[in-house]
């Protein structure tokens, strides 16, 4: 789950980080207010959408006047923002941060994250801030630097000290950092953090403090069951109708752009039906695993959502039943014909577990299926059937 | 021959008296594994599906021997059983639970890097000597004992794969899913270097997918050390940046994990690719055609 700036800049100000003053809103009438009891000079008027690129996209604006903070939130508030990390119809601004302008000397870049090979947190710093940290990898990635976090221990000040020499800061800001960090981490870990990103971290013009301009923070899905503060939280998500839908019946479910519906148990399984689809010239419209072991409800649930889907012109469900027994699968499909109807050819593809009690079920039910006897099969006949 | 279990491992259930556990206790028993246990705080002293339960894993071990544990308990509370079962001194965990936070993983890692304790998983379908010993949840008609070795992240995808060898009469010597969590407890470099000293398995089969690196990591070993000959099937060309396909380490983070590069970096190290994952069986039998392999 991913949060939002405004909510990871409020969880960071409760571990002592500094982030600029500011409050998100969603009604533009509320902004001129905000400004004033801010107090600065100068504010800015962030879109808070969970996707980079803002700036560019012109969702990051300054206001000198009360009148100008309430002009920029009115625009952005309901329109589309579409930066190059959304896809073309953009996402819909429901909340804009309004927060001080905080005059800068230098934009330093600082994340804490999982190494997977290294299978422990990491920090993650470079003098490259306000950029793209897979950008600056690629262009010049002597400028990425990388310390290993001990999971028990957390980070030695030595290792700051490191960090800080290399991106030549003065020595008042390497105590800072070092405080920051350890700050940071404790956010990290106290929340289940898969990333922490602070991206400018900002050196400040008069006292060198040192701030975040920007946090993203990835909270891990697995964990989210030890952290009920976050379930209001996700009513923010960006996510479909649809999405959110299979979300309830705990259904993995991805929304793609081809016309061909998948429905598969097992996420890997899933991925190659997908690309087998491709393989035989046909474009998969989703990614559905339905899991190990789906009940019926689950099952008829996630046959609705392909069925909604109006791109959809050909269904293929492949079955590799181990503990997800096939005639669970069976029952579900025609549950779900009965209940919506289906108009669209429908490929089924299925081994295992109950195999032959399954297909005995499809074949009863007087329900036009085709039934392939192997993924090749099933891929090339549901490609044709799409066009 | 086989790596890791053979039909003398004695196994204990952890969390037995579950419904996961207790369906599968009862799998693995019809399969033939030697299941001496199960464990459930608080139920000690009683059976399920006819064997005994104690209240924790070192019971078990000091009792009944039991060497490798198989682990069904809530994501909650798996890292716990994990190191639980380390600290009795059972030598191979296999951790079937999927959802485990990847922070309580750092700290399951870290804890067993000074023991000698082998974890597989978590978030995966087990281990399988066929004819032997199955600890986890696959399918065991689907596998017939012979010379190939299978690894994989996957679950689903790795039966596709087995039950077109089987198909083709082409049986295996072990067949290992690793787990699609972004850290698992043995990766494929692990179970690569296994399966080059094992006298009966005469070529793999590697199933990776999108996300991490660790395909990258075993085509550098496989450079090194592997000369068994090796099919690879990498899941995910398809799949869209930035989104989790299903598994928790399936993503695409900037340009980090594509399949492309996981191919190329395998093609390169000498492995034989399935484009398709329907060719899978019949890319590993002309593979073995080619290089003689009786």
């Amino acid at each position: 789950m991913k949060l939002h700036e405004f909510q990871a800049k409020d969880i960071l100000r409760k571990y002592g980080v500094c982030v600029p003053r500011g409050k998100a809103i969603s009604q533009g009438h509320d902004a001129p207010k905000i400004f004033q009891e801010i107090g600065s000079r100068r504010c800015v008027v962030k879109a808070q959408i969970l996707a980079g690129g803002r700036g560019k996209g012109g969702g990051i604006q300054f206001a000198t006047t009360p009148a100008e903070a309430q002009a920029h939130a009115a625009g952005m508030l309901g329109a589309q923002l579409v930066t190059r990390q959304t896809n073309q119809k953009g996402v819909e601004i429901k909340f804009v941060l309004i927060e001080e302008a905080i005059p800068i000397k230098k934009e330093l870049y600082l994340a804490i994250t999982i190494d997977r090979s290294l299978q422990t947190p990491i920090l993650i710093a470079s003098i490259e801030g306000g950029m793209e940290i897979e950008e600056v990898a690629k262009r010049s990635p002597d400028k990425i630097i990388k310390e290993p976090i001990d999971i028990f221990f957390g980070t030695h000040p030595f290792q700051i000290r490191r960090i800080a020499s290399k991106l030549g800061i003065s020595e008042i800001s390497s105590t800072r950092l070092n405080n920051l960090v350890t700050n940071l981490f404790r956010a990290f870990i106290n929340n289940d953090c898969s990333l922490l990103e602070i991206n400018p971290l900002a050196v400040t013009v008069d006292d060198e403090e040192l701030c975040a301009l920007d946090a993203k923070m990835d909270i891990d899905d697995n964990a989210l069951y030890r952290h009920p503060e976050f379930e209001q939280m996700s009513q923010y998500q960006d996510i479909s109708p649809v999405e959110s839908l299979a979300k309830k019946y705990k259904l993995s479910y991805i929304n793609l752009d081809g016309n061909i519906g998948c429905l598969v148990n097992g996420a890997g399984l899933a991925m190659a039906t997908m690309d087998i689809i491709k393989l035989h010239g046909g474009e998969p419209a989703n990614f559905l695993d339905v899991g190990g072991d789906a009940s019926l409800e689950q099952v008829t649930q996630a046959f609705k959502i392909i069925l909604s889907d109006s791109k959809v012109k050909a269904i293929l469900i492949n079955i590799f039943g181990g503990i997800m027994k096939c005639d669970v699968i069976a029952s579900g499909i025609i549950q779900a014909i009965q209940e919506v109807g289906i108009h669209i050819p429908l490929l089924v593809r299925l081994e295992g577990t109950n195999v032959d009690i399954a297909k005995k079920i499809l074949a009863n039910s007087g329900l036009s299926i085709i039934s392939a006897k192997d993924m090749k099969e099933a891929a090339s006949l549901v490609v044709r059937a799409s066009k | 021959m086989s790596i890791l279990i053979n039909k003398d491992t004695m196994v204990v259930c952890q969390g037995i008296t579950g419904q996961a556990g207790s369906f599968h206790a009862e799998r693995m028993l019809e399969y033939g594994t030697k299941l001496v246990a199960g464990v459930t705080p608080g139920k000690g002293g009683t059976t399920h599906q006819g064997v005994p339960v104690f209240d924790s894993v070192l019971d078990a071990v000091t009792n009944l021997k039991a060497n490798a544990s198989v682990i069904y308990v809530p994501a909650a509370f798996a890292a716990d059983a994990v190191m639980e079962a380390a600290e009795a001194g059972i030598e191979l965990i296999v951790c079937i639970t999927e959802g485990i936070p990847v922070l309580d993983m750092v700290k399951v890692k870290k804890y067993l890097s000074n023991k000698k304790t082998r974890l597989i998983g978590p978030n995966c379908p087990g281990i399988i000597t066929p004819a032997a010993c199955k600890i986890g949840i696959m399918p065991g008609y689907i596998h017939k004992p012979g010379n190939v070795g299978v690894v994989s992240r996957s679950g689903t995808l790795t039966y596709e794969a087995v039950w077109q060898l089987t198909q083709r009469g082409l049986g295996q010597s072990t067949c290992i899913g690793i787990g699609g969590d972004p850290i698992v407890g043995t990766d494929f470099v692990d179970i690569l270097r296994l399966f080059q000293e094992d006298k009966e398995t005469k070529a793999i089969v590697l199933i990776g997918e999108i996300g991490g690196s660790a395909e990258e990591e075993a085509a550098e070993v496989i450079k090194q050390e592997i000369t068994k000959p090796i099919v690879g099937f990498i899941a995910g060309r398809t799949a869209p940046p930035g989104r989790r396909m299903g598994h928790a380490g399936a993503i695409i983070s900037g340009n980090k994990g594509t399949a492309v590069s996981k191919i190329t970096a395998l093609k390169n190290a000498g492995v034989t690719i399935a484009d398709s994952p329907a060719d899978i069986g019949e890319t590993v039998a002309r593979v073995i055609e080619q290089v003689g392999i009786s």
